[in-house]
Parts: C-alpha cells; sequence; structure tokens
C-alpha cells in the first residue's frame, strides 16, 4: 500500500517535472527548429530545382544540379582553397596564440598591457578588417608598399592583393591576423582552468615555473588544444565576410571559398537552386571533415 | 650554486627572447590600427604625399565630422537596437533552456542537449537561401526584424551549452530547500537559478554582443535601403561614397571600432571568465 503511493507519486513528480522542462525548453527549440534545423533540410530540398529565388515557379532538375556540382570546376577549386586556408590557419593561429597565451601566463597581472594589445584585433568586424587592410595593403600608399621604397630607395611595388598566388596567401595573412587573439584568449582560459594546487605541488618538488610549463601544464591542455583545432577548422571552411568585402573572390577566381561562390550564384545572379546545391555541399563536406577530424585526433579526456 | 646561476642566466635569455617577439607581436598588431588612426586625420590628397609614415601635417578633424553628419549615428543606433534585442531575447531562451538541462531529470534531457550542442558546428552559410525565404515570406524583408530571429538562433547552441555547464555549478541544496519550502520549478528559477548565473549570463552577452555587432552575411543579404543598414554595412555604404577619399574611410572604421575596444577594456575579465566556462570540457 505505502509502496504503492510512493510509485504513484515519484510518477506524478517526473510528469511535473517533464512538463516544467518542456515549458522551459520550449522557446530555445522552436527558434533553432526555425532558424537553423528546418533551413538545412530546405536548403537540401531546394538543390534538387532550378529556381531564381524570387518567381513562384521552380523547376524539378532531379539530381541535375548535384551532377553539375560534381564536375564543377570552380566549386572544387573552392574547396581547395578553403582546405589551403584550413591548413594553414591551424598552423599559423593556434601555436601563435598558444605561445602568446604561456607568455602572459608566465607573466601573470603585469602583463596586462599585452594582453590588451594583442587581443584588439578581435574586436573589429571583418567587414572593418577588409576594409583596413585593402588599403594597408594597396600598392600605391599602402604599408608594405610604403616600406619596400624607403628600404629600396626608390619607388617600389609590392602587389599583395591584386595577384594571383599572393592573395589567397595575403588573406590567410590578414585571417591569422584577426584570430590569433581569440585562440590566445581561449589558452589563457585554458591555463586558469588548471587547478593551482597542481602549480603548487609542482614547485614545492622542485619545478621551475618553465618546467612546470613544458611538463604539466601544456600537456594538460591537449583537449582544450583539439577543441581550438576543431573551431579553426569549421571556422576556415565556412569563411566568408573578409573574402567577400576584400577580392570578392579575385582575381580571376584566386581566393573564391565555398561560402562566397554560394553566395555570388546565389544573391548576385539569382541561380538559388544551384546555389543551395552548393550549400548543402558545403555543408556535407564541413561535417565529413569535421566528424573525421574528431576520430582521427581522439584525445582522452578522463584526465 | 652554480647549478643555480646557470638556471637563472638561462632563464634570463629565455625571458629576453620571449620580449622579443612579444614586441614583434605588437608591432604586427598596432601597425594597421596605426594607419587607420593617423591616416583618418589626414585630408584626402595628404595621404600620399605625405606618405604613411609621417604623422598629419596639419591634423584634420573634418574627416570625423562629415562622417557623423552623414548618416553614421542612424547606423549606428539601428545596430544598437539591433543587438539590444537580440541580446535580451537570446539570454532570456538560453537560461530557459539551460535550467532544465542542467539541473532536471527527465527522458529526453541527454538528447535535447547533444542535439542543441550539435547545432553549432552549423555553418550560417548553409541556412542562409532558405531564411531568405522564410523572411520574404513573412514580409520581413528589408527591416531589422529580419535579423533578430536568426542572431538569437544562431547564439543559442554556444549559449545554452556554457549555461548548462555554469548552472550545473550551482549546490543542488539550495535549490532543495526551496522547494521544501513550497517553491516550484518557475519560483524557483526566476528567485535562485536565474541570480546565481548573472556572471555566467554576462560573460555570454559580452561574447555574443561583439559577434552580433560585427555581423555581415545576414545584414548583407536581408537589407537594402541604405537608410535600414546596420553598422558593418555602413562601412560599404561610405566606400561606395567616397571611394578614393581614404581618410573619410579610415574614420568610419575608427568610428565603429572604438565602442568595442571601450567595452573590451572595462569587461575583459568577464570575457576571459565566459571563454574559461567554454573551454571546460570543449
Amino acid at each position: 500500500m505505502e509502496k504503492g503511493r510512493n510509485i504513484g507519486l515519484a510518477r506524478a513528480k517526473a510528469r511535473s517535472t517533464a512538463k516544467a522542462a518542456t515549458v522551459f525548453l520550449l522557446p530555445a527549440l522552436i527558434l533553432i527548429a526555425i532558424f537553423i534545423v528546418y533551413p538545412v533540410f530546405d536548403t537540401f530540398a531546394i538543390s534538387g530545382f532550378k529556381w531564381n529565388g524570387i518567381s513562384a515557379d521552380r523547376i524539378y532538375n532531379g539530381l541535375g544540379n548535384w551532377k553539375e556540382l560534381l564536375h564543377d570546376e570552380m566549386f572544387w577549386k573552392s574547396f581547395e582553397h578553403n582546405l589551403i586556408v584550413m591548413v594553414c590557419s591551424i598552423l599559423l593561429q593556434i601555436p601563435i596564440g598558444m605561445l602568446l597565451a604561456t607568455f602572459l601566463d608566465a607573466g601573470g597581472k603585469k602583463f596586462n598591457f599585452f594582453k590588451i594589445i594583442w587581443f584588439l584585433p578581435y574586436l573589429m568586424s571583418s567587414v572593418a578588417i577588409a576594409f583596413l587592410f585593402v588599403y594597408a595593403l594597396a600598392t600605391n600608399g599602402g604599408l608594405i608598399s610604403s616600406l619596400a621604397t624607403i628600404i629600396n630607395g626608390k619607388r617600389t611595388t609590392i602587389d599583395l592583393l591584386g595577384k594571383a598566388p599572393n592573395a589567397l596567401y595575403t588573406i590567410i595573412g590578414v585571417m591569422a591576423w584577426q584570430f590569433t587573439p581569440f585562440y590566445m584568449v581561449y589558452f589563457i582560459a585554458g591555463y586558469g582552468n588548471i587547478d593551482t594546487t597542481i602549480y603548487e605541488a609542482a614547485i614545492i618538488d622542485g619545478a621551475t615555473r618553465g618546467q612546470y610549463l613544458r611538463h604539466i601544464a601544456i600537456p594538460l591542455l591537449g583537449p582544450i588544444f583539439k577543441t581550438a583545432c576543431t573551431m579553426s577548422l569549421i571556422g576556415s571552411l565556412k569563411y566568408f565576410d573578409m573574402i567577400w568585402n576584400m577580392t570578392q573572390g579575385g582575381p580571376a577566381g584566386t581566393t573564391e571559398l565555398m561560402a562566397t561562390y554560394m553566395y555570388k550564384l546565389s544573391f548576385q545572379q539569382f541561380n538559388m537552386g544551384y546555389g543551395s546545391t552548393v550549400a548543402a555541399g558545403m555543408f556535407i563536406l564541413i561535417t565529413a571533415i569535421a566528424l573525421l577530424f574528431n576520430k582521427v585526433f581522439k584525445v582522452k579526456e578522463d584526465y | 650554486m652554480n647549478e643555480y646561476k646557470k638556471s637563472k642566466i638561462k632563464s634570463k635569455i629565455a625571458w629576453a627572447i620571449a620580449f622579443f617577439f612579444a614586441l614583434i607581436q605588437l608591432v604586427l598588431t598596432l601597425t594597421p590600427f596605426f594607419f587607420m588612426i593617423v591616416n583618418s586625420f589626414r585630408k584626402q590628397f595628404d595621404m600620399l604625399q605625405q606618405g604613411v609614415f609621417h604623422l598629419p601635417d596639419p591634423w584634420y578633424f573634418k574627416n570625423y565630422f562629415e562622417v557623423v553628419t552623414h548618416g553614421f549615428f542612424g547606423y549606428f543606433l539601428r545596430s544598437v537596437i539591433v543587438v539590444a534585442v537580440s541580446l535580451i531575447l537570446m539570454l532570456a531562451i538560453s537560461a530557459f533552456a539551460a535550467y532544465p538541462l542542467a539541473r532536471m531529470k527527465f527522458k529526453l534531457n541527454a538528447f535535447i542537449y547533444a542535439t542543441i550542442v550539435a547545432m553549432m558546428s552549423v555553418p550560417m552559410h548553409v541556412t542562409l537561401i532558405p531564411i531568405f525565404k522564410l523572411t520574404t515570406n513573412v514580409g520581413l524583408y528589408d527591416s531589422l526584424g529580419s535579423l533578430i530571429g536568426p542572431y538569437v538562433a544562431f547564439a543559442l547552441p554556444m549559449s545554452v551549452f556554457i549555461l548548462t555547464a555554469f548552472m550545473k555549478t550551482i549546490p543542488k541544496e539550495i535549490e532543495e530547500s526551496a522547494e521544501i519550502d513550497g517553491c516550484n520549478k518557475f519560483k524557483n528559477f526566476f528567485k535562485i537559478i536565474l541570480p546565481l548565473s548573472k556572471s555566467g549570463l554576462s560573460t555570454l552577452a559580452i561574447y555574443n554582443g561583439v559577434s552580433m555587432w560585427n555581423e555581415f552575411a545576414f545584414a548583407n543579404t536581408f537589407l537594402i535601403t541604405p537608410a535600414k543598414k546596420t553598422l558593418p554595412l555602413a562601412l560599404g555604404q561610405f566606400k561606395g561614397e567616397h571611394s578614393l577619399n581614404i581618410p573619410i574611410n579610415m574614420a568610419v572604421l575608427t568610428l565603429s571600432v572604438l565602442p568595442m575596444i571601450i567595452l573590451f577594456i572595462i569587461f575583459q575579465d568577464k570575457l576571459v571568465k565566459g571563454m574559461m566556462a567554454g573551454a571546460v570540457k570543449g
């Protein structure tokens, strides 16, 4: 009898908890459904049509768009550029960010000045950075060309954005300028998360600050290192804002990325059917690469 | 003693090298800012004549006057409105969602949490065409309202993730004793959990505020009329009107970054703490 009542009570409690949870979760779930989940499915749905984005009639094209994508040289070129950007970004931003964080962690509060200055680029919007560097790297009155002119003693122009092999690497450099501070703060946070007792124990056992960093702190950052790489990887594969405002994929498509290509097709040429196919292809590639990365670099989380 | 001296010298050399690279990083970071600020105080044609490494002669302030009197505050105000509305909605909704995920036992908890967190890696570009379609259909196209939905939705996964981790650290006993005193879940949330989550919420506000303030792709796609555009689009607008007047463009850039820099200097510790919460497990 007693037992039966308890079960009844527990059930009633579970039911009221479920009710409360539903009410609390509903707004978030609805918004995510409308603006993230549904659009992803819709992109795949539109990818089967020829559609200009405005008129009511869409022509069903079956797998035609997808066949076109497989043979679309520009798309695969863009993907290749994305991969170059991805590899360079991970190799530049994360190690430099980590070194800066290590320096700041070793120096403590005294180095706050460095921290504030180093962080500044991340506060600028990608659009602002794009415009700033278009002027700062211009052949006429730009920083690099002016510097080269002073060093050479005669008028010298170094074309960083207007020429083919330079442009992509210049953009990679500017991206590093923008995002390294983000990873710096991320690693500062990582160092801050390490239990202070570990540090104290190491120092009591006679370790120097450098030994503590090398043998204890940096190995402990493993999982954070992996997350940073994943973020950089996804970020580079979907990169858009700065390139769009700096080169629009030019000169001659040599800085075209998947996202700029998709945007051009959809919102400049109003070829939204095929634009959706490119977007969907981009989604598949990014998800596949992210999953693959996570599989290959499985870090043990139980430290 | 000799050993000790040696390690002392070694550490001094290490610090010297570290400082050398720290200074290089400082110069690399500051040079573009120097270029931006110094050139914003020049007359249009002084830039090429004087060279970029010379200070302006004379210092010329009319660029800022020109920018401010040509609609800059409109862009600024619209950005403030969009960011404020989106942030308040986003914080409320993500706190709502994080509460049951962090502190209630129900069947689908783990599944819903995993689904929301997985949304973090969906690139916004994949959703751009359908959301464009949606905004046109509901008549929000070319209005500030078109931005709020996507801004809130795309900030939610990360925020729910961080807030859930944050709310898990609040001791269970506080809530249990309130429940004995007759509080229900809703009272618990507003009276106990929400006030205790304040520091988590403020870090999220800064982190997401910066990205909403700088957002470009949605704004560029949904806003057409200049009188409706937000600040990141103002840069392109001014560039279109004064494409050859570099100093004016530099003044626009300077004015658009300034609020972020001021906010960062005031709230920098909060930002680091916010990222710390996110870094706990990744």
